[in-house]
């Protein structure tokens, strides 16, 4: 894990922080940023609850194609986002069980049906692609596009998001402190003041 | 963390000097005042009381659970367009449930409001249709209070070129500019107008015992653990209790104002958090539970002498709600921002903000420089319509766009309109049994027409900012809001409002009402600095009322 999440090292940097700090209630500020350390532990989830193993094989096959790893970067099966979609499943999203049942044997037929494909799991990237294209404005579709994103992107404690797998796609930064300059844009103005 | 001391316990059966209702913005800035003018108080809360510990950065929590807030699934709400149109289920109003109210989780715009937002129907003529009224005070007669909240909260700012006439000036600085307010400066500067720094509760230094600001960027609905940003609960609630003489209750939901024989208040009749209900009794009772709770609990206090709901002789309790305008206008530029860094806006331009008669609508507005979208927002709604939703292109261009794009937000004046309001659902009741809220709101063709100039002026300056691509949210009549504003107006005239010009309803003389529902205009945008205002003055008020024996 990147030393930036590991709390002795917010600690110290609360400790060497500068004027701003200097003037605060320290031990308040120590506890905060100690629990901030906390809540940018990793915590992704690896075991399923609801998904069968083969199920679980094109749900993650599927989220790879929704947000797939493009130029070195994490995407969503970097980020575990399956076992996001199954903790849902078997929690806030259970009314969407039989949704995601019949979704994944349908995509299964249609893939034996097009190219003799044992499941969806066994076709090639551009193959998934095509079929993912012809039922884009399913229900089905829609909801795993929407767990997609929601599990690639929530923090790591709801199961996805794995070492922050999502949130190094788009280049988000968690930490418990910033310090200026933060963009291109203001830097000269933030190094000259 | 903050010393443990030894709080004031009441039972509900001590008949205390005052019981408020709401800990947010006015509730905790009047239970400090009376609590340290020498009087007893309770405050009830409907939501739980969380310390530092228990805020947390949870994106998706905000969504599916709404997070701290109003909860849809044990307090639904209607929602109609026009009392023409049947109301059906809907989340309309988005509001803090905790202690601390939505105050906790704003975003700590602090923007005072101007002389002419209190006498804009005399200065303007009055306007068919609506309820444009005069303030029964002046900006003169809050000024006091604007500088006294600025500095007994703490608020960061320098004042603009339009700003109005301050006493003192801000007691902190600006925050440090971030890229979008450059980007702001320079689009704005570019165009001959004024952009200036956004006046914000949030400290840009060590103040009152609290740390400065850390960045971290989660403020807009999240409560800070550093207790930087200068919330009534950070600063309001912990004075009261030093005083050993305010109880803050939480998890008590209020159901009734009780009334004795005489038409005074005698107290409320509230939920515990074991669903049993409890009567607190009180000297007067002072309801701050926000502009749609408020109404609710008036209407739902109807008895026989008070058939329409108590304080209602006007009928005006719940009418006039006033949500402010929001539209955005996002922005992609060639370098990255990274706005998810630090506060929400730190630059604003405050041009337009008066009514023009040339330009054929009441009404103006402000434009700010912000964030806009965390993470999972970004990746559902934040990219130009027609991009890809899926895909490598898709993950391509979130890569690219989330460090590159910047919200301008526009913010401005909604009409008090009659027909906009909070009544009582006919049939559905809340998990406590208790009818739920039936929210009726259409925005005024002035509100929408002031919206779309706003918006092409936001256009107009990111293009001059240099934005490579810009595209405008669309504007259609809103339908969600969380400025609940104008539903119990203050005013002298007992036929044309519900509460006087001390916050006193004109009904029930141990009857005080103060927050979002007291303004009578809805101004531009921001309410909080107003609220917190008017609440240091109504505090002031009541306590000399109190000790002249006046309630």
């Amino acid at each position: 894990m990147d030393d930036i999440y590991d709390r002795r090292t917010f600690l110290r940097a609360a400790a060497a922080a500068g004027a701003a700090w200097a003037a605060a209630d320290v031990a308040e500020l120590e506890e905060a940023l100690a629990w901030a350390a906390r809540q940018v532990e990793a915590n992704g989830a690896t075991s399923l609850n609801v998904l069968k193993t083969a199920e679980a094989g094109v749900i993650d096959a599927m989220t790879s194609r929704i947000v797939p790893s493009v130029d070195g970067k994490p995407g969503a099966h970097e980020a575990g986002v399956v076992y996001f979609i199954d903790r849902a499943l078997a929690t806030f999203n259970a009314d969407q069980k039989k949704l995601f049942a019949e979704g994944i044997a349908n995509l299964n037929r249609r893939a034996a049906r097009r190219w003799k494909a044992a499941s969806f799991t066994a076709l090639t990237t551009a193959e998934q692609d095509e079929l993912l294209h012809a039922i884009e404005k399913t229900p089905f579709f829609k909801a795993v596009r929407l767990n997609t994103i929601v599990g690639t992107f929530a923090l790591p404690a709801w199961g996805g998001n794995r070492d922050y797998a999502g949130w190094h796609l788009l280049g988000f930064e968690h930490q418990p402190r910033f310090q200026p300059p933060f963009g291109y844009y203001d830097a000269d103005i933030n190094r000259r003041s | 963390m903050a010393q443990i001391l030894p709080h004031a316990q009441f039972q509900p059966s001590d008949t205390v000097d005052f019981v408020i209702v709401g800990s947010g913005a006015a509730g905790g800035i009047i239970a400090k005042e009376l609590s340290t003018a020498g009087f007893s108080v309770v405050v009830l809360e409907q939501g739980p009381r969380l310390t530092e510990s228990q805020f947390d950065h949870d994106e998706f929590d905000t969504f599916k659970r709404s997070h701290n807030c109003n909860d849809p699934v044990t307090q639904p709400q209607t929602f109609r367009a026009t009392p023409h149109d049947k109301a059906k289920k809907a989340l309309s109003l988005i509001y803090g449930r905790l202690v601390g109210g939505s105050n906790a989780h704003f975003t700590g715009n602090f923007w005072r409001l101007r002389p002419s937002d209190f006498n804009e129907a005399s200065v303007l003529g009055a306007m068919k249709g609506t309820g444009l009224a005069d303030w029964p005070i002046t900006y003169e007669e809050l000024e006091p209070y604007y500088t006294k909240a600025e500095w007994e909260l703490g608020v960061s700012g320098e004042p603009g070129p339009f700003d109005p006439p301050r006493s003192r000036p801000y007691p902190m600085p600006p925050l440090p500019v971030k890229s979008s307010g450059v980007l702001l400066e320079r689009g704005a500067r570019a165009l001959g107008l004024h952009p200036q720094p956004t006046p914000m509760a949030i400290n840009s230094q060590s103040y009152n015992g609290r740390p400065a600001c850390q960045h971290c960027g989660f403020c807009l609905f999240f409560m800070c653990e550093f207790r930087s940003k200068s919330t009534s609960m950070a600063t309001m609630l912990p004075l009261a209790e030093a005083t050993g003489r305010c109880e803050i209750r939480p998890d008590s939901y209020v159901a009734r104002v009780e009334t004795g024989p005489d038409g005074r208040a005698t107290g409320v009749t509230y939920f515990g958090a074991g669903k049993q209900l409890q009567m607190q009794h009180a000297r007067a009772v002072v309801l701050c539970a926000n502009g749609a709770e408020t109404p609710r609990l008036l209407l739902n206090s109807e008895s026989s002498r008070f058939p329409h709901g108590l304080g209602n002789s006007s009928g005006l309790v719940g009418k006039y709600l006033m949500f402010n305008t929001y539209f955005g206008v996002n922005a992609q530029f060639e370098h990255p921002l990274n706005e998810f860094k630090s506060v929400q806006n730190t630059r604003m331009v405050l041009d337009f903000y008066e009514t023009d008669p040339r330009r054929g609508f009441y009404g103006g507005g402000g434009i700010d420089a912000r964030f806009g979208r965390y993470p999972i927002s970004f990746a559902l709604e934040g990219l130009p319509p027609g991009s890809p939703e899926w895909g490598e292109d898709f993950a391509r261009t979130l890569t690219e766009q989330f460090p590159r794009t910047m919200l301008f937000a526009t913010h401005g004046t909604s009409m008090p309109l009659e027909a906009n309001s909070i009544t009582l659902d006919p049939q559905l009741k809340d998990a406590w049994g208790l009818p739920c809220m039936r929210v009726t709101y259409k925005d005024h063709p002035d509100d929408l027409k002031c919206s779309a100039f706003l918006t092409s002026h936001a256009m107009e300056i990111a293009r001059a900012a240099g934005a490579l691509k810009m595209w405008a949210e669309p504007i259609r009549p809103q339908t969600q809001g969380v400025h609940l504003l104008g539903t119990c107006r203050m005013g002298n005239d007992p036929r044309m409002s519900v509460v006087d010009r001390y916050h006193r309803t004109h009904d029930v003389p141990n009857l005080f009402i103060c927050d979002g529902s007291s303004m009578v205009t809805s101004s531009r945008g921001q309410p909080t600095a107003t609220i917190s205002a008017l609440a240091f003055r109504a505090g002031e008020h009541i306590a000399a009322f109190a000790r002249r024996g006046e309630i």
